[in-house]
This record gives C-alpha cells, structure tokens and sequence, in this order.
C-alpha cells in the first residue's frame, strides 16, 4: 500500500539556523501519527512545512502520489489538507456557523449548502448549540473544536492538529481525544503536534520525536516511551 | 432581511424618492446630489476596503479614469456618456488589476501608502498629459440636454440618477456580501492564513474585490463628469478625494452595507454646515472636523456609526447576565 502522505529528507533553514533537518516518514491513510518533541525542536516548521506555508530548503514532500514539495497552503487545501493552528485564528467578525461555512465553500458555492455542510461540522465537533454565537465569544475548548469543524469542512483526507489540546481541562482534554478518534472513524488521517502526553499516547498509532529538528525516534507510544534517546532528549544527558 | 428591515427600506427609499419635490432650492439639491455620489463612491470603496479589509487611499485614480474616459470618448468619438460609463469603468478594472497584482503583495498599511503613490503618479501624469487637457483640464462638450445626451439643465434629473447608481451599487454590495464573494472577502480580512488554510486564493479574490469596486468608482466618475460638464486632474484625482471616500465609510461603519450612506450623510452635513457658518474665512474648517472625527471614531467607534448604534441595541436587548454564557 502506498503512504498517504511521505516526506523524504525535509531540511529547512531560516538563515544558517536548521529548523528541520533531514526528516522522513510516511503517514498511511487514516492514521494517527504524534509529533512530539522539547519545545524548538521544529515541530511547527515541520507541520508548516506540511501545509504550505513554508517552502522546504531540501527534501520532498508527496502527498496521494503528488510531488507538493512548495505548494501554496491554498492548493495543499484543495488536495485535501486542512489544519489548525497553534493560536486560534478564528474569524472574529463571523458566527461560528459562518466560520465553518467558509471552508464548506470550498466545493460548494452556494451558500446555503455550504451552510447545511458547515452545521454537519459543527454537529460533529459537539458545538452546534453554538452556531450563532460570535466566533470570538466561544471558550478555549470550543474554540479549539471550532477550528477543527472548520478544518473538516473542506473534506480532508489529512488533518494537521497544532497543539489542539493546549490550555483544556483534564475534562476537555478527553472530550478533545474523543473527537479525534471519531474524526479517525471517519477515515481522515491525523498528524498531531502535541505537548499532552496523556493526551497523544493512548491515540497515536505511532509517534515522531523530534530534537534539535532531526528525528530521533519513530515508533508505536510504547517503543518510544523506552528510547533511550528520547529519555535523553526529554530529561538531558 | 427581516421584515423590519424591508419597511426600514422602503421608508428610506419612499423619502428618497420625494424628498427634492419637497426641497427645491437649487442649492440644497445640490447638497443632496452630492450626498447620494459621495454614498455611492463609500459603498463601492467598501466592497474592497470593508469586506476584504483592503484599505485604499488611491480610489480618486479610478473615479477620475471613469470621468476622463466617458469625456474623451465623448469629445473623439461622440460617443454617448452611458456607453462612456461602462468604457470607464472597464478601464478601471483593467487598471486595477495591473495595479493590484504587485500591490495585494503588501499588506494593511503598506498596501494603504502604494494606493496613495499609485493615484498620485496618475494625478502628475494627467496633469502634464496634454491629450488629456493637462492641468487646464476638459470641458464636457454640450451638444444636447435630455436622458439620452446625459445632460439636463435642472438638477433634479441628476439627483434620481445619482440615487440610481446609488441603489445599483448597493444592489451589488448586497450580492456579494450574502454569496460566497462575501464570506471569503470578510474571511480575508480577517485571518489570511486562515483563509489560505481552508483553499482561499488570496490574491485573486482581492483581485475580484477591487475589480468590482473600481468598476463602480469609475461609474462614479462619469456621473460627476457629466454633472459638472468640466473634469480637472485636481477636482477628480485628488487624494483628498480618495481620503473623502474612505472616510465616509469608516465614518459610516467599515463592512456594513448601509455606512457608507449614513457617513456620506453625516459628512456632506458637516461640509454644508461649517460653510455656512464660516462662510469663505472658515476655508478648511470642515478638514478640522474630519480630522477630528477620524480620531473619534478611531478611539471610541471603531465600527463607526452603524457599529455603534448595533452595539447599543444589542445592550438594550440583552442586559449583560455574567456566568450564563458559560453554563449554556
């Protein structure tokens, strides 16, 4: 079976400083891979990398048999990416309905069933109850869902969580692993970066570690947790 | 649209209509005539500088191509002002679209100062472009009054195709507004990446955004042309124009439909006021004012008269419960 998603020997430099160097991994249609890694170890730049939004220094990146290595974030979204992002970017001036519904547009232009897709969304995330509200005026948990309806609305077959869980509850936190099994359920694969262990381990299929932006582990939750490499990196030498 | 608003419309549109039968002094028609294309310049300027969050200082380059376009057709090739409005504002387009493409690559106040640069160099060029008239400027050539000739010797025909072309313009707002153009314009301004993350190409929609609103600026401009049968680089492509414009509409209330109309009110109000307070000494008073407005709105409104009065009204209707939010 071919990978969903493959990235061979990723490198990205921001002027001399190697955010990500020489990273390869393949990602299978509807799994659940955990990027985790100390903070700076270029985990963003990886997702960034991923989605668009950073144009690699080296290496390729192929997703369902497409050479997308610089591809704009907009036509990575049209080949069925979709993200979130670290800091909610919700659109302020809108509903949370009308959030969604602008991804719904994106296969639909008619705005009244977009707006019929972007409720299923909402519907499916648990937060359909707030639909009319102003984006801005949602919790952190819900605004968290809310980009991920959003994310869904343009039909992804992959989804890139940037640290989803920040800032929950213990309680929200295990509302949040449930959506992201359902959305597993659904046949959507998932690369989540991740500072929730408890979080990202019972879900993952399998785990990156990254460190000083190279790779030092791949593996189920279990053989990562006993690397000694990964002690290293987490508690120092 | 509510019901309320339907009649609300219906209101305003009803006093529109009889309002210069009531008011027949030349002057204050005037006044009106100036109001309802000072309305129409801020809802055009706001399908790109209020939805899509683009703000321009450079639309006076685009009301003067409409004006200097359907005048020169006019004077060459005799060719009515109605087919010269849509001259007009097709060369608006094609102007803006080879404009916009380098400057969509700035963002917030950077694409601002490229849109002054742009319609000052356009100023300076018609000012030194002898086809053009130069500096002198053009006289529209008057071979005939009437519907068909776009020239009347009353103001009243002027007023109802200014509010004509006000209405038509709002028609267009509305439209993209509620289609998909409107929530990827508003998207847009609001998160970029966001919107880039869910497929939106933001340089082509910018592109469709100043299309349509240079289209109806330059429709704009040859309504002015034709009303005051004489076009000069310093009356139609004046930044304090392009400032005019947006400021109506930040005034008014920044991505509402109705602001720009309520701020174009407000605005020619003031104007007509302080004129007849000051009379010829107090020349510039009304710059004081704006001034002093966009400080106003700037600090206290910053969704302008509409966000202010919508804010008020959602006060009033919903008395802030603390705790209940979070319980729902």
């Amino acid at each position: 079976m071919s990978a969903l998603l493959e990235v061979k020997n990723l490198g990205k430099r921001f002027q001399g400083l190697a955010a990500n160097e020489a990273i390869s991994f393949s990602l299978n249609a509807g799994e659940i891979i955990g990027l985790i890694g100390p903070n700076g170890a270029g985990k963003t730049t990886l997702f960034n990398c991923i989605a668009g939004f950073h144009k690699p220094s080296a290496g390729s990146i192929v997703f369902e048999g497409h050479e997308v290595t610089g591809s704009t974030p907009e036509s990575m979204a049209r080949l069925g990416v979709a993200r979130t992002f670290q800091i909610v970017k919700s659109f302020a001036s809108m509903s949370a309905l009308e959030n969604v519904t602008v991804g719904a547009l994106l296969y639909e232009k008619r705005v009244a069933l977009a707006r019929d897709h972007a409720m299923q969304s909402l519907e499916f995330c648990g937060i359909a109850h707030r639909a009319r509200l102003a984006a801005g005026n949602l919790t952190v948990a819900e605004q968290r869902r809310l980009e991920m309806a959003r994310a869904l609305a343009i039909n992804p077959s992959l989804l890139l969580l940037d640290e989803s869980m920040a800032g929950l509850n213990p309680a929200e936190v295990q509302d949040a692993v449930k959506l992201v099994k359902a959305i597993q359920k659904r046949g959507i694969a998932c690369l989540i970066v991740e500072h929730v262990m408890e979080a990202i381990m019972p879900i993952a299929d399998r785990i990156l570690v990254l460190d000083y932006g190279r790779k030092i582990a791949d593996g189920t939750p279990l053989e990562v947790r006993s690397d000694p490499a990964v002690i290293a990196a987490y508690l120092g030498d | 649209m509510s019901k309320r608003g339907l009649l609300a419309c219906a209101i305003a549109l009803a006093l529109a209509a009889v309002a210069p039968l009531a008011i027949t002094s030349p002057a204050y028609q005037n006044m009106l005539i100036v109001a309802l294309m000072l309305a129409q310049l801020g809802v055009a300027w706001n399908i790109l500088g209020g939805y899509a969050g683009q703000v321009s200082l450079g639309h006076a380059a685009f009301f003067g191509i409409g004006a200097y376009t359907s005048t020169l057709l006019l004077m060459h090739f005799g060719l009515s002002p109605w087919l010269g409005m849509l001259a007009g504002g097709a060369l608006a387009v094609a102007f803006a679209l080879v404009i916009g493409w380098p400057c969509f690559r700035l963002k917030g106040h950077y694409f601002a100062i490229a849109t002054i640069a742009v319609a000052e160099i356009l100023q300076v060029v018609f000012t030194n472009w002898d086809f053009v008239g130069g500096a002198v400027g053009l006289t529209v050539p008057m071979r005939d009054t009437g519907l068909a000739a776009f020239v009347f010797n009353s103001k009243l025909p002027y007023y109802y195709i200014s509010l004509a072309l006000l209405l038509l313009t709002l028609a267009a707002s509305r439209a993209i507004e509620t289609s998909y153009l409107g929530h990827y314009f508003r998207a847009i301004k609001d998160e970029p990446d966001a919107a880039r993350s869910l497929g939106i190409d933001l340089t082509r929609y910018k592109l469709i955004a100043i299309a349509a609103s240079s289209f109806f600026t330059a429709c704009g401009g040859t309504l002015y042309a034709q009303k005051e049968l004489f076009v000069d680089p310093g009356s139609v492509m004046a930044t304090s124009l392009s400032v005019k414009i947006a400021l109506v509409t930040i005034l008014g209330g920044v991505g509402s439909l109705i602001g720009p109309v309520i701020g174009a009110g407000i605005l020619t109000a003031i104007e007509e006021s302080t004129r007849q307070i000051f009379g010829g000494s107090g020349r510039g008073t009304d710059l004081i004012l704006y001034g002093f407005i966009i400080v106003v709105v700037a600090v206290y409104y910053p969704q302008g008269v509409v966000g202010g009065i919508r804010a008020w009204l959602a006060r009033r209707r919903s008395p802030p419960a603390p705790g209940v939010e979070r319980a729902a």
